[in-house]
């Protein structure tokens, strides 16, 4: 239960915040559950290694245009096939993006295998682990949790202090209205989900050069980080990124106490959270 | 749309006919057709090491072999079992009992390679296995209509452990896949370090498959202060730990023991993370003129890559069984799995993959195994150019003792 494993766990728990606040946004706007969540980052991931490798453009150039090329994918599915879902039950929706991930999945694996591909951490922050006293971390590790942090909190104050992000509450609970005013909701609509899906790649190019550029990467996370929405609440971008990191503690912990469990301890707490509290931990009921 | 009774009727008539019509068509064919199922990972985290590559080199086992010349057909199928030993077991009785499937080969995944182990034998039917480690398949879980093929966990652990402890890493921490492969090996390198002296100071067991991120586990391994961190586990999930050790720095103070590590899985980390590391394998492409020529003429259907062990053996063993069922007549080996078996063992074995051998009372594919060390990006000449031999070891110093196993067949 060393202070180390806890520093860990804060670094995965990033991951799981970055994701679930996508799949949170996407969510609370379009009332989507978008299952193609995991393939998005796992796209963000592989699009960071085309560049570098098919253009020469590095990491941090990367940083920047993957989001947005991945953005602009999410913008095609979201006008070609999503947008036809919204007056319908939620689980068309879910059908939907499961499918989509299953063939975005497949495709890759296809293309490039399953083992992976290496993409190695930006000049700047790799060598020397830094020292901490208690712990030797990577400088890239320290990175990535100070990054999804800002990035959390940017997301956050968009929605919940700009007007734009008046806009988008108010044209949830009522689109009619709001587009009374002149606001063009459906293309707002659209670019919540490319925002949505930008946070997936850009969560996917910080975790290329710590896991192998993979397939099944997006797999991996996306049923943790479904547990990790639910048990905060759907929809709740507070909720999202609290319990990410939360839950990233927790895993942590289990890896030192009983590492067997480690793949199963969030699920045990999303059943013990549900039964308390049935719309999550930060939910509306 | 709205079904009336008529047609609900008439296509619940017709169902069954659907459903016979393989069947009468596998029937029409049967007198002359031998069938090899290909039962591997096409989707997981042994895709590139087997999967599709394995199939390719069964099919050019197929065509080298001159079956086809003799009138023999042969089909060969391709099954995806996802890893889990449940869906192994169900498809290997589908091909058996509905397909007429003669023969299964790969099995991917020891738990899998296991399931599959008692199905062949309750049908009398043949798995060649090449994919699963567990000693286990000639040990005490060992029975006639099995073979194992390319390796197994006792001579990884000898290998690659047996190295190790001799160069002086006499104190282990063990990071272990938590299914059958992981626990077999883990307990067969701890019997070499034992016996060559050494000690095992610790182990993790972690989720498989599932688990990405292995620092917390490399950390515990760290703090335990052993010379030697040894990696039970394989595929992506040793690729990850290989890669987030050289993160965090663990490979200053203490020495990274991979115990199973292909080819496919080098070229997935790439030489800056991988070299020096030291490994043991049974094929490698750039050996000799003969494995040379084998990896020439299946990388066209790999999409280039070069064949790992896992798909050199499935190579072999297509071939060896081809070359025994010619032999003893197709009807013959269609007949009797342990029959078909007992004469493949009585046949020595002669291929481009692992050159002339020999099959044990026990099932064991017997072949030299080598100890290659990651040549350095500078050592590289070329794309797939990965390993240097440290050393070749006799077949006698292999494989376990055949007394040793345990296995029910060996008469003693």
């Amino acid at each position: 239960m060393s202070a180390p494993q806890i520093v860990l766990g804060l670094v995965n728990g990033a991951f799981y915040a970055l994701l679930s606040l996508g799949l949170a946004v996407i969510f609370g706007m379009l009332n989507v559950i978008n299952f193609a969540h995991g393939a998005q980052f796992m796209m963000g991931a592989f699009v960071a290694w085309m560049l570098l490798n098919w253009a020469g453009i590095p990491y941090w150039g990367a940083l920047v245009l993957s989001p947005l090329i991945v953005g602009a994918f999410g913008v095609v599915l979201e006008r070609a096939m999503i947008s036809r879902l919204y007056k319908l039950d939620h689980l068309y929706g879910l059908l939907l993006t499961f499918g989509l991930a299953l063939i975005i999945e497949g495709l890759f694996r296809n293309g490039f295998g399953s083992s992976g591909l290496p993409y190695a951490p930006p000049e700047a922050l790799s060598g020397m682990p830094v020292d901490l006293g208690f712990m030797m971390l990577p400088k890239y590790r320290l990175w990535v949790v100070v990054a999804a942090f800002v990035v959390c909190i940017a997301t956050w104050l968009v929605i919940e202090k700009t007007r734009l992000g008046a806009y988008l509450r108010a044209a949830t609970e009522n689109a009619p209205l709001v587009q009374a005013f002149g606001v063009n909701v459906p293309r707002m609509v659209t670019l919540t989900y490319a925002a949505g899906v930008a946070l997936a790649a850009l969560a996917g190019v910080l975790a290329a050069p710590i896991y192998s550029v993979n397939p099944g990467m997006g797999s991996n996370f996306i049923i943790t980080v479904f547990a990790v929405v639910v048990i905060g609440g759907m929809g709740s971008i507070l909720g999202s990124v609290i319990t990410g990191f939360g839950l990233g503690l927790v895993e942590g912990v289990t890896k030192v106490v009983y590492p067997e469990a480690s793949a199963t301890v969030i699920f045990v707490i999303m059943a013990i959270v549900l039964l308390a509290r049935p719309a999550g931990l930060f939910g509306r009921a | 749309m709205t079904i009336d009774r008529r047609s609900l009727l008439g296509g619940a008539a017709a169902l069954p006919m659907l459903g016979a019509l393989p069947f009468n068509s596998a029937r029409a064919q049967a007198n002359n057709t031998l069938k090899i199922g290909v039962l591997t990972d096409m989707s997981g985290t042994y895709r590139d090491g087997s999967g599709p590559g394995s199939v390719a080199c069964v099919r050019q086992a197929v065509q080298d072999s001159g079956v086809t010349g003799r009138g023999i057909n042969v089909e060969v199928l391709q099954g995806d079992h996802q890893n889990k030993p449940d869906v192994a077991s169900t498809i290997a009785r589908q091909w058996i009992d509905r397909d007429g499937v003669n023969v299964i080969i790969d099995v991917a995944t020891s738990s899998c390679a296991l399931a599959v182990n008692s199905v062949v034998k309750e049908k009398n039917s043949i798995m060649l296995n090449s994919t699963g480690a567990t000693a286990d398949l000639t040990g005490s879980a060992c029975n006639p209509n099995t073979i194992h093929w390319t390796y197994d966990t006792w001579m990884l652990a000898n290998s690659t452990g047996g190295a190790m402890v001799k160069a002086g890493g006499d104190s282990w921490y063990f990071i272990t896949a938590d299914y059958a492969f992981g626990h077999a090996l883990e307990r067969d390198t701890g019997e070499v370090i034992r016996k060559n002296g050494g000690r095992v100071v610790g182990n993790i067991r972690h989720p498989f498959p599932g688990t990405t991120d292995f620092s917390s586990f490399l950390l515990q391994a760290q703090q335990s202060r052993a010379k030697v961190v040894g990696l039970a586990n394989a595929g992506v999930d040793t690729i990850n730990c290989v890669k987030q050790a050289a993160e965090f720095g663990l490979t200053r103070r203490q020495k990274l023991a991979v115990l199973l590590m292909i080819v496919s899985d080098v070229h997935s980390l790439g030489l800056n993370t991988a070299q020096g590391l030291v490994l043991s394998e049974t094929y490698y492409w750039d050996l000799n003129d003969r494995t040379r020529n084998l990896a020439n003429k299946v990388k066209g259907s790999m999409g280039g890559a070069m064949p790992s062990m896992w798909q050199a053996g499935c190579y072999s063993a297509a071939l060896h069984y081809l070359k025994a069922a010619a032999d003893m007549g197709v009807a013959a080996a269609r007949a009797s799995g342990a029959e078909t078996v007992v004469r493949m063992k009585a046949m020595p074995t002669d291929d481009d993959a692992f050159g002339a051998g020999s099959i044990r009372q026990d099932g064991r594919k017997i072949h030299p195994s080598y100890l290659f060390e990651v040549k350095t990006p500078g050592e590289s000449k070329g794309a797939w150019d990965y390993y240097k031999l440290v050393r070749t070891t006799p077949t006698e110093e292999a494989w376990r003792p055949l007394r040793d196993g345990g296995c029910s067949l060996v008469n003693t």
